[in-house]
């Protein structure tokens, strides 16, 4: 493996000063489980490496009126284990404990899988479907950013140089609200997602759906928001017919490519299969919660 | 012809003791490949071609050779420019001059990957920019790598001298066409008027790696004297003898090959790659070199098997006689000549008593790695085609496929299209078997089917030497000259535990290196328990005769009067005289009283290795919307002669058949447009996890094999053959849709769903 400095601060303040002072390629660590990978393989070069788990924060879950702070280094096994946030947040709890094995949930993070900006992150649509926030930390200070916002690109972000991932904030929930997630893979697990979609739906006392977000993964250079998908949901209750028009609107926001994991016509009819398994399951368990 | 012992004479064949390998293997003990380390060891790593096909103009090395901390570097200029010549060795023909070049490319690279120049340098850093400092011009040429493609006319040729043997008048121009086979028996084209129904399909199968999970890893040492010595994981360590002498040029007495632990084969680790680089490289830098493959060069520059085209037609009476069957069959062999298309074409239609048959195969030249043996090579891929058209017979007639298979199934003294009349086999039981068994019974819901397919395997036997050696205290050791990879330590060791008549618990066996055991063909074939087992069987039979002979002196009696049984000499009856029985400690104990230590070696050329039959069924789940393909349950039906460690047999036809689900279902290479490999990796070349499978359950069928005193006939490579078209039938059984083209992937299948609607 090449070698690089390493450095592990302890407070924002510091890693935004070795962001901005060092030079050469610097990249953020949280768990490891891509960039370490990465490093290895000699896909990535890295001149430095900030390891950010000892700051403060970076590792953790706090619950602060009904919303939900989630530090950009905690690990997918620490999601899983918080009730709190399995309760209000199943579908963001299932993205992120899909990734890799149950060893690399011991490290793998919402920051990490969130930052490697791979169009096939499990857990970034199912963030953007819950309306998260990032909270990115710079010279100037903190600033807010829509999740489907930060990556620009396959691998690429919005962050400047010297900004980083510190949490994510997960809005306040309504009553009767629950959200989903769903991937297809070739196998059973250890996989990446071929695509990837994540509802998130609020329903009234009557099974009708007040608000809807639908996002998809793997379909596009980045994941994407496709309104027109969560438009078929809102102000309805879940039927064949409300599934086909959800299903054709979010095949209509596909615009995959065709690779060793699957070809376009695949990954954009199985977007619109996977929409309408993921609302099934956003709905009933918002239905569920009266 | 040996008598085979009856179930109810034997204590310890049939057990299921504890693995004598297990521990270290479990705790990380186990010293495989990549873990040596030799004082003052370099570290050796390979340039490797980024193109698939290309003729090097010039390779530079100098720049790399002046970095400090290089010790060698080398190119096909420091090694013999070794002239053609075919050698039987592995588990498939080799031709020496194609050998050296897979290790170190001359003139052209055939292959992405293909290694071209090698250094060794005092750290993997250094090694690494040494590589990076080697210059290479050169001239990209066109690439062909799908076998069709590859025998069309214009297409890219890889060799200027391929001639394509078998073909008379021969040819007067070089193709990539390296070989025709043809087999021929009976009338087929009378055989298909006299049909009632005629099947006929196009299959495809893709390449596929064996995907042992331990790479390629050795460590080499040469002397100032000139003796050398190879630290490797491999599936014989005579072979790497052989091929590393010849390749460099050493005499065998000079070199010694030490076989590392092996963490999986499959038929891949049959070859030379790293060996011969790694010696010459010692014998420049006079320090030990020591080269481990990562897993990108794993898939990118060893053993796949062939991707294969292939065209079967079967016809039939409307009672289920088959009157006719042929098949056409071409296989990939990769950048060099030796395809396992021979073996396929002999097994493809080998489970049936047919009158008329013709099978014919190319082996074809294409720019990808040249292929190495893969479990049964050849005979999964044709039997794969095969079997699903006798799937499409069994619709056509509304006949049942077990039903089908029985009216039409080899048997005692059927001859086969390639010579050999089978004897002594089991395939019928086999069918029984899974007809009986509950699972055949089982009612199936919506989007699942049900797949029945059946498979062959020879088996071999060849050249082994084991011996056992009895030590003071009466326990024993075995020396067995076979890598251990399917457990042949505890089968060797209880057969020589059976002989001795002592619990196995006071054997152990050991792989020897190649100045401590005789000559062993390599582990490979199904051979060892049978082959090397009936080697170890004698010598230990040869001790028992000289404990017998120590008894009689001690006793002042004739040795025909001494019985062996349960561990010690006896007095055959009251004639012989009225003594306590002598154990085999007591008489170990006297040994250099009675003539000094207590051992045997036994080398022999095993004949009869029995063929083996495999009859599996297979139920899937198929997700409609998706093509995703849930095996449910597996039953996978063997005749395993009589089986030695029936947990290892069990392990085996398990193994089997997971490798085969995998090469159903998700495995294949990808190439992209120049090339080059897309999915070097266990992510993207996606063999099953264990979640992916169903238990599988192994169903034993007896039928012994004459040849051996116990039994036991090969049970490794049989169980890969029939779940290719085992699956696709079950798929065929819940879509409709019957797959021609493996891998039945998602994509693969959702398409063909797509085009049926």
């Amino acid at each position: 493996m090449p070698s690089f400095r390493y450095e592990a601060p302890t407070t924002v303040k510091d890693v935004v000063g070795l962001l901005a002072s060092t030079k050469g390629v610097t990249k953020i660590l949280a768990g490891g489980t891509d960039l370490l990978v990465q490093v290895r393989s000699g896909r990535t070069k890295a001149d430095v490496v900030i390891d950010t788990k000892r700051v403060p924060g970076l590792i953790g879950i706090r619950e602060q009126a009904g919303s939900f702070v989630i530090g950009a280094a905690t690990p997918g096994a620490e999601l899983g284990d918080h009730d709190g946030l399995v309760r209000a947040w199943p579908g963001v709890v299932e993205a992120a404990n899909l990734i890799g094995s149950t060893q690399i949930q011991g490290r793998a993070s919402l920051g990490g899988n969130v930052c490697n900006a791979s169009p096939a992150a499990d857990s970034v649509p199912a963030l953007i479907a819950a309306r998260a926030v990032a909270v990115v930390a710079g010279p100037k200070g903190q600033r807010e950013v829509a999740v489907e916002a930060i990556a620009t690109g396959p691998g690429k972000t919005s962050l400047a140089r010297d900004e980083f991932v510190i949490e994510f904030r997960l809005p306040k929930r309504p009553p009767r609200s629950a959200d989903a997630y769903l991937r297809f893979i070739p196998r059973t697990e250890m996989d990446i997602a071929v695509v990837g979609a994540g509802v998130n739906v609020t329903l009234d006392a009557g099974g009708v759906c007040t608000a809807a977000h639908v996002a998809l993964g793997a379909v596009a250079p980045t994941a994407v928001l496709v309104p027109d998908a969560a438009a078929a949901l809102v102000g309805k209750k879940l039927d064949d017919k409300v599934l086909a028009v959800l299903d054709a609107a979010a095949r209509r926001a596909c615009k995959p490519i065709d690779d060793k994991r699957g070809t376009v016509e695949f990954r954009t009819e199985v977007a619109g299969v996977l929409a309408r398994r993921a609302a099934a399951i956003a709905f009933q368990r918002a239905g569920e919660r009266r | 012809m040996t008598v085979i012992k009856r179930k109810d004479e034997l204590k310890v064949v049939g057990t299921r003791p504890i693995r004598p390998d297990g521990v270290d293997k479990v705790i990380g003990r186990a010293a495989f490949g990549a873990d040596l380390a030799m004082p003052g060891m370099l570290v050796g790593k390979v340039k490797r071609s980024p193109h698939a096909h290309a003729r090097i103009r010039k390779i530079d090395t100098s720049r790399a050779k002046a970095l400090k901390g290089v010790l060698a570097v080398i190119t096909a200029a420091d090694l013999p420019n070794i002239p053609s010549e075919e050698a039987f060795m592995g588990e498939g023909p080799m031709n020496f001059r194609d050998l050296s070049r897979n290790c170190m490319a001359r003139d052209k690279v055939l292959y992405e990957g293909h290694a071209l120049a090698a250094v060794a340098a005092t750290s993997a850093a250094i090694a690494d920019e040494a590589i990076e400092l080697i210059a290479v011009d050169y001239e990209v040429l066109p690439h062909v790598i799908d076998v069709d493609e590859a025998m069309a006319p214009g297409a890219p040729l890889l060799h200027d001298d391929l001639i394509t043997a078998g073909v008379e008048p021969k040819p007067n121009k070089p193709s990539n066409v390296a070989k025709r086979i043809h087999f021929e028996i009976g009338n087929v084209d009378q055989g298909f008027k006299e049909a009632d129904i005629v099947v006929e399909g196009r299959y495809t199968t893709k390449p596929v790696h064996q995907a042992y999970i331990e790479p390629h890893a050795c460590v080499a040492t040469v002397g100032a004297d000139s003796q050398a010595m190879v630290w490797t994981s491999s599936q014989g360590q005579f072979m790497v003898r052989a091929y590393c002498a010849k390749l460099l040029g050493i005499e065998i007495s000079n070199l010694r090959v030490i076989p590392a632990e092996i963490g999986g084969g499959f038929g891949g680790k049959t070859l030379v790659y790293l060996e011969p680089l790694a010696l010459a490289m010692a014998r420049i830098s006079g320090r030990p070199v020591k080269m481990v493959m990562n897993r990108e060069e794993v898939f990118r520059a060893t053993g796949p098997t062939s991707g294969a085209s292939m065209e079967v037609k079967i016809g039939a009476k409307k009672d289920g006689r088959i009157t006719a069957a042929q098949a056409l069959l071409k296989y990939q062999a990769g950048a060099f000549p030796g395809s396992p298309v021979g073996p396929g074409c002999m097994t493809a239609f080998a489970m049936y008593d047919l009158k008329n048959v013709r099978v014919t195969g190319y082996d074809v030249v294409s720019n990808r790695c040249k292929v190495a043996a893969y479990r049964a090579p050849g005979a999964p891929i044709s039997s794969y085609a095969v079997e699903s058209a006798m799937d499409e017979l069994a619709q056509k007639l509304g006949m049942d496929p077990i039903a089908l298979r029985e009216k039409n199934a080899a048997r005692e003294g059927t001859k086969t299209v390639y010579g050999p009349m089978l004897k002594n086999i089991g395939y019928v039981e086999t069918l029984e078997a899974a007809k009986k068994h509950t699972h055949y019974g089982i009612k199936l819901g919506p989007n699942q089917g049900r797949g029945v397919a059946s498979g062959y395997w020879f088996n071999v036997g060849g050249e082994s030497s084991a011996a056992v050696h009895i030590a003071e205290d009466g326990t024993a050791t075995v020396v067995s000259g076979n890598p251990d990879i399917g457990g042949s330590r505890a089968s060797m060791a209880m057969q020589a535990a059976e002989v001795l008549g002592i619990p196995i618990e006071r054997v152990r066996c050991i792989v020897g290196d190649t100045a401590s055991i005789g000559f062993t063909f390599m582990t490979g074939g199904s051979r060892v328990t049978f082959a090397t087992g009936l080697a170890t069987i004698q010598a230990a039979e040869k001790v028992v005769e000289d404990l017998k002979r120590r008894a009689a002196m001690i006793w002042d009696i004739s040795p025909e009067a001494v019985d062996w049984r349960d561990g010690a000499a006896h007095p055959a009856g009251a004639n012989a005289g009225n003594f306590q029985p002598l154990t085999l400690k007591e008489i170990a104990e006297k040994a250099g009283k009675t003539g000094g230590p207590i051992g045997a070696e036994v080398s022999l050329n095993a004949q009869s290795p029995g063929a083996g039959f495999a009859t599996h069924v297979c139920d899937v789940e198929v997700d409609p919307e998706t093509g995703y393909v849930t095996v449910l349950r597996y039953t996978a039906v063997q005749d395993v002669g009589r089986a030695i460690h029936p947990s290892y047999v069990e392990g085996q036809i398990q193994g089997g058949v997971a490798q085969g689900v995998g090469w159903a279902l998700n495995e294949e290479y990808v190439y992209d447009s120049k090339g080059r490999l897309e999915n070097p990796g266990f992510l993207d070349y996606r063999i099953p996890v264990a979640s992916d499978l169903p238990m599988i359950d192994a169903v034993m069928v007896e039928v012994p094999n004459p040849s051996h005193p116990y039994g036991a006939r090969g049970v490794g490579e049989v169980p890969i053959v029939p779940p290719m078209a085992a699956v696709a039938n079950a798929v065929r059984a819940a879509t409709g849709i019957r797959m021609t083209q493996l891998p039945m992937s998602p994509p693969n299948l959702r398409a063909a769903l797509r085009k049926a609607k």
